[in-house]
């Protein structure tokens, strides 16, 4: 079989890069999706306050995904469902297997990779006690609750107030479980701060901030946790020790680049997003692989994705027309008070560009600084940065000459 | 003299805001930094509403992703939720089907936010 692109992922990134991509002129799009819906994790993100960017309105997840599976379908992207990848070799020959196919070969003429992330699991807390039943990811609970109609317990505890942490305390609690606590090992949240209002205020849930769980009980069933304070290290703290009896424990403590096919194809990785490095065309280092969406890095607002995903399927489909050598690149990096910067590599090509990054810390009135050979060529005042909230900076398309550096300055 | 405290959403600041009130009235409001906390908060203390978000059964087993078309009263949710959880609709379902009109009375219809095909 062959394509002109295909697209790894048919959540709201592998859709719109798959617009862009027929938009731009490429004829046969394709998607590959493992589920047996388009949509991906919008398909069970039922609350609202997706779309303000986009469309200007506040939808729902899957009346967002909606949108963007419509617009597919007309313009005849081809999606094939319960179907995954297996392998994809650096010569762009992917093998897929699914009910449509079977196991067979697709020959690419390029590729965008945007298989999104997973949750961060128990396993890679290193909690002391069982395993027992009742010990989920806040995304399965989500996925239990609002596509299986099933409630995963009634006495629950969460563990992390990332935004689908908080999201969930709100959705157990509308259907009848009293949610305790949840709690944050940092002293702030990574969530939203509307999150913290809408899903925990609202329903009185304490959010416990620099506190952490220490020891799960029961060994059929989860029966309890020991919860405690820890210090400015993140250590538990000697005599803090308290006994919480509960049924249920969510764990919201973080996301994870999916990406076993890119570095099985060789792609080169960032250690710090967990991504693929891109350029500022989200090309990464294997020539006509693209890559977008929370595989690169992860998001706050599926708005931003889709907006990175577009870059990422027009960019495929306009190396399938030009495959000529292309200007060189320069690298960006992150600097003082800066974790990383997506793109790490800038094209020479003389497009106006934005930097996206997030911050290491919490900083008050200060200033975030792209500098190119020292000088200034892109600044904005912050009354507040956390790393919680993704930064954006623009830069004007002659203004890099060399290597970029973003870090947080005084305001 | 009674007062309440509140978390701004405005902006990532998340200004703590202390409104103090006397008979429902609002006196004063302080800990806001900009204007629009002043506003945010009259609102949030006089006529606090939210959109509700959740899931209604499908005959035959499946669920569809509801929403109140406009918001409700904040104290009026876990009514809604039991008037919404009690009903149940029949496929096929397209985004936007009214599924319940005008829930207990309150001027606002639970409309569905997915599809469900026909069986």
């Amino acid at each position: 079989m062959k394509a002109d692109v295909a697209v790894i992922g048919g959540g709201p990134a592998g859709l719109a890069a798959a617009i862009a991509a027929k938009e731009n002129g490429a004829e046969n799009v394709l998607v590959v999706e493992r589920e047996a819906h388009i949509g991906g994790i919008l398909n069970q993100c039922i609350h609202s306050g997706f779309g303000l960017h986009v469309f200007g309105e506040e939808l729902t997840g899957p009346e967002y995904a909606a949108r963007f599976e419509d617009r597919a379908a007309e313009l005849g992207v081809a999606f094939f469902t319960r179907t995954m990848v297996l392998g994809i070799s650096p010569e762009r020959r992917l093998t897929v297997v699914g009910p449509k196919t079977g196991l067979c070969t697709i020959e690419a003429g390029a590729i965008v990779l945007a298989m999104g992330c997973r949750e961060r699991s128990a396993g890679a807390l290193m909690l002391a006690g069982d395993r027992p039943a009742g010990v989920l990811t806040a995304g399965t609970a989500q996925r239990f609750v609002n596509i299986d109609g099933y409630m995963p317990g009634k006495e629950v505890v969460i563990l992390g107030s990332g935004d689908i942490g908080l999201i969930m305390a709100r959705r157990m609690t509308l259907e009848g479980a009293h949610v305790k606590m949840v709690l944050e090992i940092m002293p702030y949240s990574s969530g939203l701060k509307r999150n913290i209002v809408q899903c925990l205020d609202d329903f009185g849930i304490p959010l416990r901030l620099s506190h952490t769980v220490t020891r799960i009980h029961g060994k059929k069933r989860v029966e309890g946790v020991t919860v405690a304070a820890v210090d400015g290290k993140g250590v538990p703290v000697e005599g803090t020790e308290e006994y919480v009896p509960c049924d249920t424990l969510l764990l919201s403590v973080g996301l994870i680049p999916e990406n076993e096919l890119s570095r099985g194809m060789g792609v080169v990785m960032d250690a710090v997003t967990g991504g693929p490095v891109v350029d500022s065309q989200m090309q990464t280092s294997v020539e006509g692989v693209f890559a977008c969406g929370n595989a690169v890095q992860v998001h706050d607002l599926v708005d931003n994705v889709t907006e990175e995903a577009r870059r990422a399927g027009r960019a495929a489909a306009l190396y399938l027309k030009d495959k000529s050598e292309k200007a060189g690149c320069f690298d960006t990096h992150a600097g003082k008070g800066v974790r990383y910067v997506i793109p790490q590599k800038l094209r020479a090509d003389g497009q106006p560009k934005t930097l996206f990054f997030r911050v290491s810390g919490v900083f008050r009135n200060c200033a975030t600084v792209a500098r190119c050979g020292g000088e200034v060529i892109a600044r904005s005042r912050k009354i507040i940065c956390t790393p919680g909230e993704m930064e954006s900076l623009s830069i004007a398309g002659d203004a890099v000459t060399g290597s970029v550096v973003v870090s947080v300055e005084e305001a | 003299m009674e007062t309440k405290s509140l978390t701004c959403v405005v902006c990532p600041q998340g200004c703590a805001i202390e409104a103090h009130t006397e008979g429902g009235r609002i006196i004063s409001i302080s800990g806001n930094k900009c204007k629009r906390g002043e506003s945010y908060a009259r609102t949030e203390l006089t006529d606090p509403r939210r959109t509700l978000t959740t899931t209604m059964r499908v005959e035959g087993g499946a669920l569809v992703s509801v929403k109140t078309k406009g918001t409700v009263p904040k104290d009026a949710m876990l009514d809604c939720m039991k008037a919404i959880n009690a009903a149940e609709t029949k496929a096929p379902v397209e985004i936007g089907d009214v599924l319940i009109r005008n829930i207990l009375g309150l001027g606002v219809d639970i409309v569905a936010t997915s599809r469900v095909k026909g069986v």
